[in-house]
């Protein structure tokens, strides 16, 4: 029994249930060779919901997926340029570097992660743009690199600050070429497409050039454009990017009410927190190509964070005869604005700073509280980001083979 | 089979409409594009003229002086306005650009996610331009084969219509479908125009769209049977004017029949091939 490619922490969770690896001299493997040891209690979701769904044939089934993308290295100055016309040196990104993931039908799963991990190479495999190097993948029981004509016709893909539209023409025409193109009956058409332009303010604008509307505005012509067929599966990259705060919410709120009411099964990649929180109970966190979380928001705290913030604020006369508490002693002190301060610290530690601090100084109010989600987040991307990562997958599209 | 024709109706129209945006653009370009015919007829002029003067002093017969490479300054004339329009057919500008920079820069994503096949969309957006374009076209290309209609000679019979039809339409598909290829190639090396160029310049020469394909010395004719040139703008024209007679005629177009079936597979065969090493760029 092999164990498939684990990285480190998935690693370190297996390596103590796993009997092969205790027995010693079992090495990882880079085909797609899965150890049913990890499947059993690393890979799968732990959220309650999924756990009752799991005999059931998942609509996302992805094992050990890998995609490695061969990067031309260029080095500075107008001699390599030159060089590079005779030797090229290339170097490999794993962009994607052995994913397992299960999503069942109406789920609506958010795919978190730091520019570079992975989430959009994820999207395209899924979406059948690309083929992967490695691994399986099945949506809806096709195989999406195949590109069948029944597949393409129940999925639907939305980049962020991409266009799909016919740039010189109004939004109505290509909203016609899709009805065409997926075959969509055209009563059902109209409704549609009238009810979409509806919910989403755009009913005005499908007469006008795409290339006159504003980025919101475009973001929603595309949004609909992809849901004139119906999808049974929708994928979304990062949707909102470059959105006002109104537009941004908009589209949250349009997703979640189509969400609710046509169960679609949605795959949504963002690095925005607020789109997760308002959409998905089911988080997925992706850096440097691998898994490093599959569950609940509220479980990303607890895995993550060991700290919690406590915001003091001490009654007015207590300042007054002396210094506050020297509160460095237990954490990081976040901010010191008499009469309020607010400290960062070890979990274990705010039971001893609560009785240091309740018998000494009078307090006005104490608030417990856990750190904000995208400071979690935002640690857990920067520990485990590599610099070179981020430049692979950067828009400026550098020379691939 | 309905739906599906009227899925082509509606690229079809689409792709038309598109055509039609810019206005301006499009008409001073269908109408003043012709114009560079007139100045070739010119320098044709000029040419015989020059050919003669050097044929009279050197002691030839009129009969003789009047003719180059066996054709008289009318017969090129005539022989220049059909390969135009031969071209008019074959001709496909931005195409293989088109697709190679679709490529590169992620906008050809979006026929890989939706149920079209790629090839026959691009096929009917060109189908589309051309139509666009010759419909205003046609104005001033039907005056200028007007005005010189004197030096055609007899008009062919309705066998070499029907063959000259079949030719013209073939030179359609072969045009498209190489220049398709070629776009293809984009998947490999992201950036064609050199090979554009390259492609552009053996096309000028040996496609019979600058002079009669008869004026190339005879290693050129042999190098010119092996390549599909000739089919964009020599052959329909060589047709039409009665130079390619009976199991002749019916080889050509058996040969360029085959020809267009060899690039219509090899544009599947790269876009089947192109999209396995695609790696998504552009986002």
């Amino acid at each position: 029994m092999k164990i498939g490619r684990l990285g480190k922490s998935q690693g370190a969770a297996c390596a103590g249930a796993c009997p092969a690896v205790r027995k010693g001299g079992a090495e990882p493997d880079a085909k797609d060779r899965i150890c049913p040891c990890y499947l059993a209690h690393v890979a799968a979701p732990a959220t309650p919901t999924n756990l009752s769904l799991q005999t059931r044939n998942p609509t996302i089934e992805i094992r050990g997926l890998a995609k490695t993308y061969h990067v031309y290295q260029k080095r500075e100055g107008l001699l390599a340029s030159l060089g590079g016309l005779f030797h090229r040196r290339f170097r490999e990104v794993r962009a994607v570097d052995g994913i397992h993931l299960s999503v069942q039908a109406g789920e609506f799963v958010a795919f978190l992660g730091p520019n570079g991990a992975g989430k959009t190479t994820t999207l395209k495999l899924l979406s059948g743009i690309i083929t992967p190097t490695a691994g399986s993948a099945t949506v809806l029981g096709f195989v999406p690199w195949e590109r069948a004509n029944a597949y393409r016709r129940r999925f639907a893909l939305v980049m962020g600050q991409k266009n799909q539209l016919w740039w010189d023409l109004p939004a109505q025409e290509s909203f016609r070429l899709h009805q065409q193109i997926y075959r969509i009956e055209p009563t059902q058409f109209e409704r549609t497409r009238d009810d979409l332009t509806d919910l989403l303010g755009v009913r005005r604008l499908v007469g006008q050039p795409v290339r006159e509307l504003s980025l919101g505005e475009r973001m929603k012509m595309e949004l609909i454009a992809a849901l004139l067929h119906s999808p049974d599966v929708l994928f979304l990259d990062e949707p909102t990017i470059g959105l006002d705060v109104v537009a941004q919410h908009t589209i949250q709120q349009f997703l979640r009410s189509y969400q609710e009411e046509r169960k679609t099964t949605i795959l949504l990649t963002s690095h925005y927190m607020k789109d997760v929180a308002a959409l998905c109970r089911r988080v997925v966190i992706i850096a440097n190509g691998r898994i490093e979380f599959d569950g609940s928001l509220d479980g990303v705290i607890d895995q993550f964070s060991g700290h919690k913030i406590v915001t003091l604020q001490f009654a007015e006369e207590a300042l007054v005869g002396g210094a506050p508490p020297d509160l460095g002693r237990f954490g990081d002190v976040l901010e010191v604005t008499p009469p309020k301060a607010r400290v960062r610290l070890p979990r274990h530690e705010v039971s001893h700073l609560l009785a240091e601090v309740l018998g000494r100084w009078p307090l006005e109010d104490i608030v417990v509280s856990d750190p904000p989600l995208e400071d979690v987040i935002a640690e857990l991307f920067s520990r485990s980001s590599a610099p070179e990562i981020e430049q692979a997958e950067d828009d400026r599209a550098p020379m691939v083979t | 089979m309905f739906t599906s024709a009227f899925t082509h109706w509606t690229i079809f129209r689409i792709a038309l409409q598109e055509r039609l945006v810019y206005r301006g653009d499009f008409a001073i370009g269908t109408l003043l594009r012709f114009l560079p015919i007139i100045t070739q007829i010119f320098l044709w002029h000029a040419v015989f003229a020059g050919a003669h003067a050097t044929a009279v002093s050197s002691g030839a017969s009129p009969q003789e002086a009047e003719r180059l490479f066996g054709y008289t300054y009318q017969n090129v004339v005539a022989y220049y306005l059909l390969s135009m329009l031969s071209r008019a057919f074959s001709s496909m500008p931005g195409l293989a650009s088109g697709v190679a920079r679709q490529i590169r820069d992620g906008e050809i994503k979006k026929f890989i996610i939706q149920p079209i096949d790629m090839g026959g969309f691009f096929l009917l957006g060109r189908i589309a331009h051309k139509l666009a374009y010759y419909s205003v076209a046609i104005g001033p290309f039907a005056l200028v084969f007007f005005l010189c209609g004197d030096y055609f000679d007899t008009p062919p019979s309705g066998a070499v219509w029907l063959a000259y039809f079949a030719s013209l339409l073939m030179a359609f598909l072969l045009g498209f479908f190489l220049e398709l290829t070629i776009g293809m190639i984009g998947f490999w090396f992201l950036e064609v125009s050199s090979l554009l160029f390259v492609y552009m310049l053996f096309s000028f020469f040996l496609s019979g769209h600058m002079f009669p394909l008869d004026m190339l010395p005879a290693w050129a004719k042999v190098i010119v049977q092996f390549t599909p040139f000739q089919y964009l703008a020599y052959f329909p024209a060589a047709v039409f004017l009665g130079k390619i007679q009976g199991p002749e005629l019916w080889r050509g177009l058996l040969i360029e029949a085959a020809w267009v079936a060899l690039f219509i597979a090899l544009s599947r065969v790269a876009l089947h091939y192109g999209l396995k090493r695609y790696s998504g760029y552009g986002g």
